[in-house]
């Protein structure tokens, strides 16, 4: 996966800042017109938007695992159900951001991912936890690097209760 | 951003009552449709959860206005979480940011959010200019 194209718009940054509950004015310049419009820190997970294959997004003509008529569109195998942040299938377990200068509305981004490591763990539960680490670097129209965005995901033999 | 020093601490109640309308808003924002955040029906038929909770990045997103509040919206160095706990529908968040060194104009903090339960769903660590 790569991301070829974020725009990072004031209006979006808007919708992005309710979401989270945050009411800091400098999030709202697309509605009072006061610039520059920072992004929130975690803004960038938002390129998931902007990314072509992101498999957690409903594309236009094709089935979706998740429910309609029945509880799912897909019959999926394996366990778990779902996906998740971090490096594909199962929990987002850790979430790290570096911030190499202030991220604001008129960036037009690109991110680069490079895989990172997989290491496994014994659940406290029994099952196996299966974690991988995936680092993605985006940079800005002049080839600056803004954000450096490194996640952790993990998949589980079984149903997570309470930790991720 | 003067007088910062190690043991300065600031707590922000993030939510009393985490709705899914706002889980829905989320998904929206950030591109995550996962049905696990939003389709009830699919979560417990299909992925065996009792019902809909949290995107991570839902609560790492709230958390960080603990941050911002206090070191401005372009004043984070850094931000990282592990999830420690699942974030459900109903859930009072508290987020608290202590500063644990200050060192050459930056300020190194931990970061913790509890439920109403007093357990902690995301903790870590933020660096922030303090010029």
């Amino acid at each position: 996966m790569s991301i070829d194209r974020f725009p990072v718009e004031a209006g979006h940054i808007a919708l992005f800042a309710r979401a989270i509950g945050d009411p800091n004015p400098a999030y709202y310049g697309a509605l009072s017109g006061d610039e520059p419009v920072p992004a929130p820190p975690t803004f960038a997970q938002a390129s998931a938007q902007f990314d072509p294959d992101y498999f957690l997004r409903p594309k236009i003509g094709e089935p979706w695992f998740g429910s309609g008529r029945e509880a799912t569109g897909i019959k999926r195998s394996g366990g778990g159900g779902g996906g998740g942040g971090g490096g594909g299938g199962g929990l987002h377990a850790e979430q790290h951001f570096e911030y190499h200068r202030p991220l604001r509305a008129g960036d037009v981004l690109t991110g680069t991912v490079k895989p990172g490591n997989t290491w496994e763990k014994q659940g406290r539960r029994g099952g196996k936890l299966v974690f991988s680490e995936s680092v993605v670097e985006y940079r800005d129209q002049n080839g600056e690097l803004v954000v450096t965005a490194r996640g952790v995901g993990v998949r589980t033999e079984t149903v997570v209760q309470q930790e991720a | 951003m003067a007088n910062v020093n190690v043991g300065d601490q600031r707590s922000l109640m993030l939510t009393e009552d985490l709705t899914r309308t706002q889980i829905v808003q989320y998904a929206g924002a950030s591109g995550d449709y996962n049905p696990l955040h939003t389709d009830d029906k699919f979560t417990k038929e299909i992925a065996g959860y009792p019902g809909v909770f949290a995107h991570g990045m839902l609560t790492m997103g709230m958390t960080g206005r603990v941050l911002t509040d206090w070191f401005g919206a372009e004043g984070l160095l850094s931000y990282g979480v592990r999830f420690v706990k699942q974030v459900w529908p109903g859930d009072a968040l508290t987020a608290t940011a202590t500063v644990t060194a200050v060192t050459d104009g930056v300020a190194e903090l931990t970061v913790e959010t509890v439920n109403q339960a007093g357990e902690p769903v995301v903790t870590g660590t933020a660096k922030a200019r303090v010029d």
